[in-house]
């Protein structure tokens, strides 16, 4: 077996055992019920840092908003499992609004792109900045509706939409989004992980993903040698765009009222998933859903010891710089897991 | 038909006339040279060629076809490859991944099979895997295959850049300063390898050099640049011979 193909093996192999782990213990009931309630937003978290490494790591362009990509896929899924609620079966309706939370996800990821992937420097950064924090005022702002008459849009209350009796709202301003069947839950967001990684991980070892990385390490070499640069860095980053949307989806579908607040959607939370990214390693897949499920789960576990808490968040944050960025301590981490590996190994045999 | 005709090519840089009314013809499968003293414009007319610079005058014809004005990556389609002065490999590749981007545009799956790895994915990566182990076996760098290629020693970086370029299947390689950096040992490798690519491929090559034994050696015709502009071209014999360039770069 090839390397790469090993490597990506292990890390579905993480994922699948500490869900089975977590499972028991649910089933068993030794999980509080507070932690129930953190499993699914650490998974889909996990999924924002695995696609803003796609950007990041592996074309290596910085994004600083990819929590307004989270923003559209939740909203978009929001409207639609609310439009298709009790009309189709409520599987097929997730699936279906998971479908267009990642489409129309990835067409923002376009409509971005498009200007900006073509120039030469770091353009990205600042206009994923803006857009982040703008789609998360427009969805602040507006009100939209549905009767029998057709869809109803304003910009001042819902009262101004003046629906029909029949009417329905679907975004309430900044009220936003109330009653989203809630259908996510820690199995469909671990297999929206397992579906994110395998796509992100099987790019990256093919054409596409090599002409990817091609471009991040030396743009012009890669010219030279017929690369289109514009075309790979636009699918780099839809669909990282898109699976930023996969997590929105299961956001939106976890919370009983979703609103466009910072909390949720701002950029400290984009600069969060990209805390998550570089201290995972900055390229490393595995390591983005290492560190995310850790730091997400990390300072909520500790709030029993108040006082503490940030000490010890910020220790674990300094370890994890060191353990991920210190080149000796690459080295000494990759020999000790050969040894383990090799020990399994022997064991196995 | 000549493989490669330049006349008149050049551009200004603020105000420098960085390369100045250069003309150069290749016949294919020759080995022409280009030289001059540091400054003189030798990578500038490489990167005039490989539209990395667009040329305020002047035109570039490959094989018959008008290339002037195309965009880097179109021109590596056309058949013009080349390496750098400063070595630019993908330096966070492994080395046999260097080549098969160097392959990308020879072999065939759509985005939808590079995510799922479904359809043509195993079929033509294993194409793309065995081509790029014979280029890598001609350029001793099959043993290689999985290192990262900044981790290569130095000469060995310089031949990959050469593998990787050749990957794509070019009419005309354009070699900057290849031997720059390199001890004896490596130099006399290099030119082995320069002369292999010849026999095997049937390649024409434009080469930049400094190390006048390398281009004496191999070289069959030169261009010699001085201050952009064309001081002597012809048989490699009678130009080092020519007492002007003598004086501008030998002599020097
Ligand atoms: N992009 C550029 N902008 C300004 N000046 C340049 C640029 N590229 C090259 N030059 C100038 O053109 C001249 C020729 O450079 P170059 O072609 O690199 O010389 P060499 O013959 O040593 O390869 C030098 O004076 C260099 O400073
Ligand atoms: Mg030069």
């Amino acid at each position: 077996m090839r390397k790469t193909q090993k490597k990506t093996l292990i890390t579905y192999a993480i994922v699948i055992i500490a869900y089975i782990i977590l499972e028991i213990f649910m089933k068993a009931g030794m999980m509080s019920s507070h932690l129930k309630g953190l499993l699914v937003p650490m998974v889909y978290y996990a999924i924002a840092a695995v696609a803003l490494n796609l950007c990041v790591g592996i074309l290596g362009e910085l994004s600083l908003g990819h929590a307004g990509f989270m923003c559209v896929g939740a909203f978009s899924s929001a409207i639609v499992s609310q439009l298709l609620s009790g009309a189709i079966p409520d599987a097929l309706r997730f699936i279906l609004a998971l479908i267009i939370g990642v489409v129309i996800s990835a067409l923002f990821g376009m409509l971005i792109g498009i200007p900006v992937l073509r120039l030469n420097g770091d353009y990205l950064a600042i206009v994923t900045l803006a857009f982040g924090e703008i789609i998360k005022n427009i969805l602040n702002s507006i009100y939209l509706g549905v009767d029998s008459a057709g869809v109803h849009l304003s910009l001042k209350s819902q009262m101004a939409l003046g629906l029909a009796d029949d009417g329905k709202v679907l975004i309430n301003g900044a009220m936003g989004i109330t009653g989203t069947p809630q259908d996510s839950n820690f199995t469909i967001a671990i297999v929206v992980l397992l579906i994110s990684l395998f796509i992100v991980q099987n790019m990256i070892d093919s054409r596409d993903g090599r002409a990817i990385m091609s471009i991040r390490d030396n743009r012009i070499a890669s010219e030279s040698v017929g690369i289109n640069i514009t075309k790979y860095k636009m699918t780099g980053f839809v669909v990282s765009a898109a699976i930023a949307g996969a997590a929105g989806v299961l956001f939106s579908h976890n919370i009983a009222t979703m609103q466009a607040t910072s909390q949720y959607f701002g950029y400290n939370v984009s600069i969060m998933i990209l805390v998550y990214v570089v201290l995972g390693g900055i390229g490393n897949i595995r390591g983005s859903v290492i560190a995310a499920c850790i730091l997400y789960l990390l300072p909520e576990l500790l709030r029993g010891l108040n006082k503490y808490r940030m000490l010890i968040y910020s220790i674990v944050l300094i370890v994890m710089m060191i353990i991920n960025w210190s080149p000796a301590l690459r080295d000494k981490r990759d020999k000790l897991r050969k040894k383990l590996m090799k020990g399994a190994g022997h064991g196995a045999a | 038909m000549a493989l490669l005709e330049v006349t008149n090519l050049s551009i200004t840089f603020g105000g420098l006339r960085a390369v100045d009314n250069f003309n150069l013809t290749m016949e294919k499968g020759e080995l022409y040279g280009l030289i001059g003293p540091n400054g003189a414009g030798k990578t500038t007319v490489f990167n005039l060629l490989t539209g990395v610079y667009k040329a305020d005058e002047g035109l570039i014809k490959l094989d018959g076809l008008d290339i002037t004005g195309h965009r880097t990556a179109e021109i590596d389609r056309d058949g013009i490859a080349r390496t750098f002065q400063n070595i630019r490999l993908f330096k966070d590749l492994p080395v046999i991944d260097n080549v098969k981007v160097g392959l990308h545009n020879q072999f065939n799956y759509s985005t939808a099979e590079s995510m799922l790895h479904c359809g043509r994915y195993h079929k033509v990566e294993k194409e793309m895997d065995e081509e790029a182990m014979k280029l890598l076996g001609v350029f001793d760098l099959d043993k290689e295959r999985d290192y990262l290629s900044a981790n290569l020693p130095y000469g060995k970086q310089r031949k990959l850049e050469i593998a990787r370029a050749m990957a794509t299947k070019p009419k005309l390689l354009l070699l900057d300063e290849p031997a720059a950096g390199m001890n004896p040992n490596e130099t006399a490798e290099l030119m082995e390898t320069i002369q292999l690519i010849r026999d095997k491929f049937d390649m024409t090559i434009l080469l930049i050099e400094h190390d006048m034994k390398l281009v004496s050696g191999i070289c069959e015709k030169l261009t010699v640049l001085n201050f952009g502009r064309i001081l002597a071209h012809g048989d490699t014999k009678d130009v080092l011979a020519n007492p002007e360039v003598i004086k501008a770069y030998i002599g020097e």
